[in-house]
């Protein structure tokens, strides 16, 4: 198992080098640079602010000594925000983004798969067809329509949770957590309803009834796990969209998060802001799905084994 | 029938049981009245679909519903306590009594144990369930069962999952879970189906053992007749639903009254190859010479740096002569390499080394294209017919395709061609637009062996071909297979883990195991004084009627 990461870990460098290589470049190709505003920059302020920032060295200069810079983990300072470096920025950002992603992974995760559990115990009935299809409308709602209409009724009308904020008031992380769930949400009931469906046609399921278990047992026991496979391996992903999407989320909710910066730094061409983020969020993605491989192997013990037997 | 009047357990009477489907209702279990006595083994036998598992399941509420309705009856189960009607019990009441006073042994072990949870876990459920003991004491018990049941190093194997058992062995895991709460009443249904033929002895005499230890009631599910001869005391014989005849096994087996039974045990293969047509020539060249044959699979990895699983030798060094106008059987386990040995041969898997040839000409060295001229001298047929036909293509299609390829047939004149196919194996001409789905078993092997000699092949390859199929079939199946090899004049490969049926269709047999040959000769030279230890132990557990 051991063997199994290490190896995860050393397929990950090449993949990150390219993402590395690839948006440093592209970048760079995008008509205009940071300093080119609206309003015209006299041509010895930008030298001289291309000269500071090393932009008036050749490109591939400039992408080795990114990569020297990264490798001691410096993301380099903000074209954008003088004085504040990317690192900074991150470290701003990021907890909010985590927490909320954190949050709505878990609401994504306890109502999704309860929903899809329920459905699939009576497949073809009620029971089965009004989660699936409150999970399509999940699907079919985009968060910049859900947010504002969960404000309007749970905030403003019903005034139970505050409209936006992020730490400010209780219950303020309630909402946005809500709509960032809300795709994910659909599609892991969509997923644990096949999954259960599929395990629970299965002949170990009669041998469990056959033991006079209770049905409840019979379900929790015998059946979840087979049945959460496929949601286990779409967490890694999910993960990943939950953190580099949170960005309609963030806005609407006036949540100081990472994805705001995202988006104003592809904006403003601050290259730097744009590396350091897109290298931060290939990392998690890679992780989390390493992560989500990890608990699928953990909990599917012919896999278990498979490893222990060859890695370690 | 005597006693089970005094000492019954389970009493079952007018059970009727019919399922919803998209055309209506499907009446599967037709007024069924069975009794069984305390310590007896009362075997249900019938052909699949006959209802026999249906009937067991609904007495348990193991039967969804719907689509499926029990339409009347009632099941008197009788313990030393109480007395009560099954079918009219409620959920909980059923429960109560599932898995401790009444277990069940489901046919696949494989597929009925939870890949998920470890051995001892599932074994300790019931108790935990019904008897109230805490997880210690019902490990305690479980290891004492697993060592009874013949699992050896209880203590460390209670730990193991499912995966890490063979198929016998899981067999004795799955008997072990229903004996553990001490039942009166044991339902096997087909136990035994999924094993190997020298397992299958074992488990049987395991069984019969710890029935008899306990004074169970069992109520023994089956399709093969020659193993509920040797384990029950009655036998009730169903065809569609109905109980046609049922009595003493001895009675039941000697002076069969009722039609059905009298065709199923006729059915049954016993004795030797009923015509003995092939004679060998003595300076006969043999059609097919197999020498030194060897077939490794490379284990292949699950991704770019998992492990690689070690290879296994499937084939090892085996060499044979196939002549013209034989039945060549190739008889054993499963996992014994006797498929891999028939697709080497036909070249649908490339052997490592060894050489294959054909009437002389070398197969192994052959690219793709140049094989294509012999693929129609020697053709395949499958165990699992509805596998191995194409959904998508009628009877017309798969028949033709190979006509048409080999360019055995033109297009104008290829209806009387395929027509004329049908009729060797038996089909009715109306049939040629359907599909495969719209077939029986039976018919759909009729038509895998027609696509077989469209072509008009020397040499067969015969993978199992009657294995899916009920006996009556089966025994209809071997009819043809024999009278096709005495009119197109065809050598067969026949592969077969049911030494009976090889026995009735062989005229010499090779014995695999572990991939090597143990043994070879005529059938029933062989039959009468087998040389070899395995092939010994192998006959040996064949059950006989």
């Amino acid at each position: 198992m051991a063997r199994f990461i290490l190896m995860r870990l050393l397929q990950a460098i090449p993949v990150l080098l390219v993402v590395i290589t690839v948006t440093f470049f592209l970048v760079r190709l995008a008509p205009g640079g940071p300093f080119s505003a609206e309003k015209a920059v006299p041509a010895e302020v930008l030298k001289a602010l291309e000269a500071r920032y090393q932009l008036d060295q050749p490109v591939i200069y400039q992408y080795f000594s990114y990569l020297g810079d990264l490798a001691h983990g410096d993301f380099g300072p903000s074209f954008k925000y003088p004085g504040r470096s990317v690192n900074e920025m991150i470290a701003a950002g990021l907890p909010a983004t985590a927490e909320l992603g954190l949050y709505a992974m878990c609401f994504a995760l306890l109502i999704g798969a309860s929903a899809g559990i329920i459905a699939a115990l009576k497949p073809n009935s009620a029971q089965d067809y009004i989660p699936m299809s409150t999970a399509m409308l999940g699907i079919c709602l985009p968060s910049f329509l859900l947010g504002p209409l969960l404000m309007l009724v749970f905030g403003v009308w019903l005034e139970w949770v505050p409209v936006s904020g992020w730490g400010d008031i209780p219950g303020d992380k309630i909402l946005p957590a809500l709509t960032l769930a809300s795709g994910y949400t659909a599609y892991i009931a969509r997923l644990s309803r096949g999954g259960m469906l599929e395990v629970m046609s299965q002949d170990y399921i009669r041998t469990a009834r056959a033991k006079g278990l209770p049905e409840w047992k019979v379900v929790l026991k015998h059946g979840l796990r087979g049945g959460m496979i496929p949601v286990i391996a779409f967490i890694g992903p999910a993960f990943a969209g939950l953190l580099s999407g949170s960005f309609v989320v963030e806005t609407i909710f006036q949540i100081p998060g990472l994805g705001r910066f995202y988006v104003q730094a592809a904006f403003n061409r601050d290259y730097t802001m744009i590396m350091g983020t897109t290298v931060l969020f290939a990392t998690l993605i890679i992780l989390f799905n390493l992560l989500a491989d990890i608990v699928a192997v953990w909990l599917n013990p012919r896999l278990r084994d498979l490893y222990r037997s060859g890695g370690a | 029938m005597s006693k089970a009047k005094e000492d019954s357990i389970l009493s079952v009477t007018d059970l009727s049981i019919c399922f919803k489907t998209r055309n209506g209702l499907t009446k599967a279990v037709k007024s069924v009245d069975f009794e069984i006595a305390r310590g007896e083994t009362l075997a249900i036998v019938g052909e699949s679909g006959s209802g026999k598992s249906v009937t067991c399941y609904s007495l348990l509420g193991l039967i969804p519903q719907p689509p499926g309705v029990i339409e009347s009856g009632t099941a008197q189960f009788t313990t030393e306590e109480d007395k009560r009607d099954l079918l009219s019990s409620d959920k909980a009441t059923l429960r109560s009594l599932l898995g401790d006073k009444i277990a069940v042994i489901f046919q696949d072990p494989m597929t009925c144990l939870n890949p998920y949870l470890t051995v001892g876990e599932q074994l300790i459920e019931p108790l935990c369930q019904h008897k109230n003991q805490s997880r210690s004491q019902a490990r305690e018990r479980a290891i004492e069962l697993l060592e009874e049941v013949g699992i050896k190093d209880a203590e460390t194997r209670f730990g193991s999952y499912p995966h890490e058992f063979s198929g016998g062995m899981r067999q004795r895991v799955m008997i072990a879970m229903a004996l553990i709460t001490e039942p009166e009443l044991l339902i096997a249904d087909e136990p035994t189906t999924a094993l190997d033929v020298t397992i299958q002895a074992q488990i049987l005499e395991l069984l019969d053992r710890l029935k008899k230890q306990r004074n169970i009631a069992l109520i023994f599910i089956s399709h093969d007749l020659s193993v509920v001869a040797s384990i029950a005391e009655r036998v009730a014989v169903m065809r569609a639903g109905e109980i046609v005849e049922s009595g003493d096994t001895q009675q039941i087996f000697q002076q069969p009254q009722h039609p059905y039974t009298q065709q199923l045990l006729a059915s049954v293969p016993s004795g030797p190859k009923p015509r003995q047509s092939f004679q060998p020539g003595p300076a006969d060249q043999p059609l097919l010479r197999v020498e030194h044959l060897k077939t490794v699979f490379q284990g292949s990895s699950a991704g770019l740096f998992a492990p690689r699983p070690p290879a296994t030798i499937a084939v090892d060094d085996v060499s044979f002569e196939l002549r013209h106008r034989e039945v060549l059987g190739l008889v054993g386990e499963s996992g014994s390499g006797k498929s891999t040995l028939g697709r080497s041969v036909i070249q649908l898997i490339k052997p490592t080394a060894g050489s294959v040839s054909l009437d002389g000409q070398e197969l192994t060295q052959l690219r793709p294209k140049q094989l294509k001229p012999l693929r129609q001298r020697m053709q395949m047929i499958f165990q699992d017919p509805y596998a191995s036909l194409n959904p998508r293509m009628t009877v017309f299609d798969t028949l033709a395709e190979p006509l048409l390829y080999h360019r055995i047939a033109k297009r104008k004149n290829i209806s009387a061609q395929v027509l004329a196919l049908m009729d060797d194996v038996g089909l009715a001409h109306a049939d040629i637009r359907k599909y495969p789905h719209e077939f029986s078993g039976g018919q759909r092997q009729r038509i895998a062996i027609g696509r077989a000699i469209a072509t008009k092949p020397e040499l067969i390859i015969a993978d199992e071909p009657v294995s899916a199929l009920d006996v009556t079939i089966q025994a209809q199946i071997l009819d043809l297979i024999l009278a096709l090899v005495e009119r197109h004049n065809l050598s067969m490969l026949f592969i077969s883990h049911d030494l009976s049926v090889v026995r009735s269709i062989a005229d010499r047999v090779l014995v695999m195991h572990h991939g090597k040959l143990v043994e070879s000769g005529a059938t029933e030279a062989l039959w009468a004084a087998p040389s070899a230890a395995y092939t010994r132990s192998l006959l040996a557990a064949v059950p006989h009627l």
